[in-house]
């Protein structure tokens, strides 16, 4: 792999961690008044991923979707603001931290139902199979979204017609506070029950990126060469709480001990120890980057907390494109 | 031709005409081609833009909501409504607010026609009009014609506007015959039809309904008693300004309803014309609606369970207060109660 892309992925977990810590510093302000599900410790897959698409590619995720918008490209700025519920936020304050799109750079959209996106990105691979100029569709999904029917019913779609789709599962480890072996048989894993669904199908280490570069590029590179979909399930594992700020492990659903194992897995200073070791960085460049980034979650902080608010008579437009609103005051 | 013939020239032409229009759905380009609405259409188009599909209606719906993303127009068949609940998941959450919740930026044009199915026994799981529980939900435009014209004008703008229709079609208007205006004809979504213009009684309905009222209001006109007969057309949109203003001459109202009585779109109507136009009104409005019951399956069990032209008839006599013959009307049915005539003999 070379240097300049080993670079790249550590700065944008590092740029993800930042600006997750940053919400996560500033949640109890009261300003961000929406439900929020952070991604600290599970940045790797996202920050691969966004490595791996193209700029034409798309992507569609759930709930816990700020990670896998920034790697794609997302506007950082109208995030936050959205967040904030500003009228500069990328869905106009209508759609909060759950539901992000800049479709500038692919990112379809983030829905706040389990599963809810899957089949939105099986068809919008169906559009880039007749639209046929070797875009692929990436679909980032958790490990509950196995639970759901649609997903079934959509990568069923997906192997009858060979389509140009790659889904990312996060699987870490819990769905709230659900852990993964009340939900799902401990003998059954997730990457085989992909793949007798007919998908070609991974697994590895999601908290390592490299690892997870190169298995989700080898399945993109595949998606995009016709060999139809493809799954790749990550390892991982979420730190603080399902939705808000905060660290839960003393409330019983979690041992200490176990989110303490995960800690010493942690993606970013992995793989800042290896470049360190080999020296593709140092010291500077990484405080470099600190600085840099920084820099840029303060200004799209300020951006959000300057913006204003949308309109009150926001709340009743955005429904129905022009020709239905003149029958339907 | 016929109400099937003028959905299948609706879907031909939108095909022809656009490239990025897909039809699909569950039998869709099979032998029989949805009682004829798709028929063959796959040979004309080819199977990459008329296709089947697997038995999966949630994701279906959701990939047409991706597919309408990325440029398609996709156009979705369930051969009857109540497989469509499979779906709701996808309808509501996803292609209804999919434009609000994103601020705006991107509409799903896609259309999901939804057969309602009656009569022959086809009982409680393949004859449900749930059109309310569509027309509830803020997003969605729901459409239910009544002639082959609608059909096919509501159709084309239903695949060519931006927004999801349901589009309601019920399976005993599939053989009723009219005229049907060549090539790309539209008719706007959001508008009713005035079917019979009268001074005495406003009727609102829509789909069979109408049909129903139809044979009603002319077997009154005999008698001196006229009515307008509002075809609805759009559930959702309603046409409130056409209803309104009808009320606001005859000051009564007639609202049937091919759905459930309690929470149906003929409540809506009423509680909408009694909050605006109370001064207006001479009489209590009065509804006609399928009762809060499921639909069996026996034919003695559905012998009175649906709304007929004989009961639209006598309802109406009720709100004018007159004594007005209309037994007739039930005499000169040629049919058994449970098909629209014999071309309906199961086992669909």
């Amino acid at each position: 792999m070379s240097p300049d892309l080993c670079r790249h992925l550590l700065r944008e977990m590092m740029r993800i961690r930042a600006v997750e810590e940053t919400i996560a510093e500033r949640y109890s302000e009261q300003k961000m008044r929406c439900p929020t599900h952070l991604s600290i410790g599970q940045e790797a897959p996202a920050a691969a991923a966004g490595a791996v698409l193209m700029a034409t590619d798309m992507a569609v995720s759930g709930h816990r979707a700020h990670a896998h918008y920034l790697a794609k490209g997302g506007n950082l700025a109208a995030m936050i603001a959205e967040i904030y519920g500003k009228v500069t936020g990328c869905s106009r304050g209508k759609g909060g931290s759950m539901h992000l799109v800049d479709e500038m750079v692919g990112f379809m959209g983030s829905t706040a139902i389990v599963g809810g996106t899957v089949p939105v990105g099986v068809g919008l691979a169906l559009s880039r199979a007749i639209a046929a100029k070797g875009e692929i569709v990436c679909i980032f999904m958790g490990d509950a979204v196995m639970e759901t029917g649609v997903f079934y019913e959509s990568a069923n779609f997906a192997a009858v017609h060979r389509l140009p789709v790659l889904f990312v599962c996060e699987n870490n480890l819990y769905s709230v506070y659900s852990p993964l072996q009340v939900r799902q048989p401990t003998d059954r894993s997730i990457a085989r029950t992909a793949a007798a669904m007919g998908l070609t199908s991974v697994s590895g280490d999601g908290n390592d990126v490299l690892v997870s570069y190169d298995l989700i590029r080898a399945a993109a590179d595949r998606a995009r060469s016709g060999e139809g979909p493809q799954f790749v399930e990550l390892a991982t594992y979420r730190w603080r709480e399902h939705c808000g700020p905060d660290y839960d492990n003393t409330i019983g659903y979690r041992a200490e001990e176990e989110f303490e194992a995960w800690k010493t897995l942690d993606p970013i200073p992995r793989l800042t120890k290896a470049l360190l070791q080999v020296g593709t960085i140092d010291q500077a460049w990484i405080e470099a980057m600190m600085r840099e980034i920084s820099a840029e979650v303060d200004e799209a902080f300020a951006f959000a907390e300057s913006s204003p608010f949308p309109a009150a008579s926001d709340a009743f437009t955005d429904l129905y494109s022009k020709e239905v609103v003149s029958y339907h005051p | 031709m016929t109400y099937a013939q003028a959905i299948r020239d609706g879907l031909s032409v939108a095909l022809a005409k656009d490239p990025s229009v897909l039809v699909y759905g569950l039998g869709v380009p099979d032998p029989k081609g949805v009682f004829g609405t798709t028929l063959d259409l796959h040979k004309d188009y080819g199977p990459s833009r008329v296709f089947d599909i697997p038995t999966s209606e949630n994701a279906m719906t959701g990939i047409a909501i991706g597919a309408a993303l990325g440029g398609l127009r996709p156009v979705l068949t369930h051969q009857r409504l109540d497989f469509a609940l499979l779906s709701l998941d996808q309808i509501i959450n996803n292609a209804a607010k999919w434009r609000f919740m994103f601020g705006g930026k991107r509409s799903v044009p896609m259309t999901i026609r939804m057969i309602l199915g009656r009569g022959w026994g086809q009982g409680p799981t393949h004859s449900q009009n749930l059109q309310a529980l569509f027309a509830h939900i803020p997003g969605l435009c729901v459409v239910s014609p009544t002639t082959p014209a609608d059909a096919k004008g509501l159709l084309l703008s239903s695949i060519f506007g931006e927004d999801p229709v349901i589009f309601l079609e019920h399976r005993w208007l599939h053989n009723v015959k009219g005229e049907v205006p060549h090539g790309d004809y539209r008719v706007p979504i959001g508008k009713a039809s005035l079917m019979r213009s009268g001074s005495d009684v406003t009727v609102v309905a829509m789909s069979l309904m109408s049909v129903e009222a139809v044979h009603a209001v002319d077997h009154l006109a005999k008698q001196g008693v006229s009515c307008d007969l509002i075809d609805l057309r759009s559930l959702r949109p309603i046409d409130w300004p056409m209803i309104e203003a009808s009320v606001r001459r005859t000051g009564r109202l007639l609202a049937l309803d091919g759905g459930h009585e309690t929470g149906g779109i003929a409540g809506e109507i009423i509680a909408h014309i009694a909050t605006r136009c109370w001064q207006d009104l001479r009489a209590a409005p009065k509804r006609l609606a399928m009762p809060d019951v499921p639909e069996a399956t026996s034919p003695p069990l559905t012998e009175g369970y649906h709304v007929r032209a004989e009961h639209v008839a006598a309802a109406i006599a009720q709100l004018m207060v007159r004594d007005l013959e209309t037994d007739s009307l039930a005499a000169a049915r040629q049919y058994p109660h449970d098909v629209p005539g014999d071309w309906f003999q199961g086992p669909f």
